[in-house]
């Protein structure tokens, strides 16, 4: 446990010692922000609703971005050697950064709370579906940070590992939406498998089981891949 | 301390390590010898447990790689080939980070640091982005990182590279002065520093341990002959070929370098025979002037030329 918070701790403070940080962040405030409040003002509704449904397609490409670098570079550079050869286990490093990309981005949406606090001064706003949304939004950035650190582990070179992150991750937020090209029979378990069906029903504040292990499973699932693929490595 | 049996390493179909048998006893320094891609840096790899060996076993005290790498880690200090740091990170951040893995007390991380920078000579570099560094200060992060918990075995993939002349003198001292105490296996294609620094010395070719004896025995057996090196003034080439060649156990004469007045020579005689007296004995009688007169011992030159020129 001790050697996860140690590599959380490098490779979070590695964030903020680069500029990849401020600009990750505020791209992210500035095009949600913008897509949110521009028909805000039409609607007239105060809820949070529109804000979170945009989360799964921007985080397919923010959560590649966070994660890119955190095995690439190391494969590149070839400190994984250095790494791998301190009393390490292979769990606790692909612990350690996932827990820095997913904290990361939970940092991201800190600043968000503000939008909540100045639309319940506007009208009553229902806070459930609210903090159902951040919860959700929660297991999502790590269910694509699972997926794009297991992108990262995989090839030497960050634009690479971002493109495979972002296929992957938008494959699962799409999956949903082109469901009638496919077979009767299938639709079940295609809608199961893509994210945005899971996302929907915590955002709307139902707090389900089957949908938080759907979210527990994708994460295991991208650890478990990104562990074989570093220890093919050895 | 610690026992390698069968060891081998493929990748794909290419052999890089082949059956290595090997014993490496406590306090020992043993430095690994091999031309570029004999399989040191794989061997030591296996070693560190961050490759995993095709077949064989590798163990140390107790712990064997395949079944306990962490114990094993623990014990190990590893510096790899030109030293794969983080280079956004400030050397001393680098080295806190890395005293903090190993598990050493927050109370003690600050003076393990200094003790350490100040050993290998980084005091004035730690607040320096480690991709700012040079080569050589980059060397010693790692030889800092190798030596942070201060392990039983320190591992070294050719420690001295890029590093300046009176740099190797320290790290070489350091070296030593660890192998007191410690156990350190080191790759290197320098056989001076082998021979500096190593109690044994392996020689490695083409992933087969071609040598493995202690340093002096190797270099004994090394060749057949002695050399003598001789400098003479103001004497004729033909008459010293004449004079020398019937001193006994002279086997054979080379002019190595002649010119107006000065000659030099290399004689060849018998390994265990000593052919100085008697030279000097010829030249006495004549009136040339006697500069200089070494006899030359094998050095793990030519040994490892043997060797490794082999096929």
């Amino acid at each position: 446990m001790k050697q996860v918070v140690q590599i959380f701790k490098k490779e979070f403070y590695a964030y903020f010692l680069s500029p990849i940080a401020y600009i990750v962040i505020s791209i992210f405030l500035m095009v949600t922000g913008w897509f949110f409040f521009s028909t805000f003002f039409i609607y007239d509704l105060t809820s949070m609703r529109n804000y979170f449904s945009m989360m799964p397609i921007i985080f397919s490409f923010v959560a590649p971005a966070v994660t890119m670098r955190l095995f690439s570079e190391e494969l590149n550079v070839g400190s994984y050697e250095l790494l791998l050869t301190m009393p390490v286990s292979i769990r606790q490093v692909v612990l350690g950064k996932f827990l820095a990309g997913t904290i990361f981005m939970i940092v991201m949406l800190l600043p968000t709370i503000s939008y909540p606090v100045t639309i319940s001064f506007l009208g009553e706003l229902d806070w459930g579906p609210v903090l159902g949304g951040y919860i959700g939004a929660f297991f999502l950035a790590g269910s694509y940070c699972a997926v794009g650190l297991f992108a990262s582990s995989l090839t030497r070179n960050q634009i690479i590992a971002f493109i495979i992150g972002l296929a992957i991750c938008f494959g699962l937020t799409m999956l949903s939406k082109i469901l009638f090209f496919m077979p009767e029979t299938l639709l079940g378990f295609l809608g199961y498998l893509g994210v945005d069906m899971h996302f929907a029903n915590i955002s709307k504040g139902i707090i389900d089981t089957r949908d938080l292990l759907y979210f527990v499973s994708v994460i295991f699932i991208g650890l478990y891949a990104t562990h074989l693929s570093i220890e093919e490595r050895c | 301390m610690i026992h390698v049996e069968n060891l081998t390493k493929y990748y794909h179909d290419f052999c890089a390590v082949d059956n290595f048998n090997l014993d490496v006893h406590k306090g020992e320094v043993l430095g690994m010898l091999g031309p570029n891609g004999a399989g040191k840096t794989t061997f030591l790899r296996m070693l560190t447990g961050f490759l995993k060996p095709t077949e064989g076993t590798i163990k140390v005290k107790e712990f064997s790689v395949a079944s306990d790498a962490l114990s094993i880690k623990k014990l190990m200090g590893y510096l790899p080939e030109s030293a794969p740091l983080y280079k956004d990170m400030l050397a001393y951040d680098y080295l806190q980070y890395v005293a903090g893995i190993r598990g050493i007390g927050n109370d003690k991380i600050p003076s393990r640091i200094r003790y350490l920078s100040d050993l290998c000579g980084l005091s004035s570099m730690m607040h320096k982005p480690i991709g700012e560094l040079s080569k050589g200060y980059k060397q010693r992060v790692g030889l800092a990182h190798a030596m942070m918990d201060d392990p039983e075995i320190l591992v070294l993939d050719e420690p001295t590279s890029g590093l300046d002349p009176n740099q190797i003198v320290e790290i070489r001292d350091i070296i030593r002065q660890i192998g007191k105490e410690k156990t350190v296996i080191l790759s290197t294609h320098i056989l001076s520093e082998a021979e500096a620094t190593c109690d044994r010395v392996v020689i490695i070719h083409k992933g087969k341990i071609a040598a493995d004896d202690r340093t002096e025995n190797l270099k004994a057996a090394g060749g057949q002959k002695n050399h003598l090196r001789l400098s003479i003034l103001d004497a004729d080439p033909e008459a010293v070929r004449k004079l020398l060649g019937n001193v006994e156990g002279v086997q054979q004469i080379e002019m190595t370098d002649q010119t107006e007045k000065m000659l030099s020579l290399k004689l060849s005689c018998e390994s265990g025979t000593d052919i100085r007296r008697s030279v000097y004995l010829a030249v006495k009688e004549t009136d040339w002037i006697l500069t200089e007169l070494t006899m030359e011992t094998q050095t793990l030159e030519s040994i490892f030329r043997q060797i490794t020129l082999e096929n």
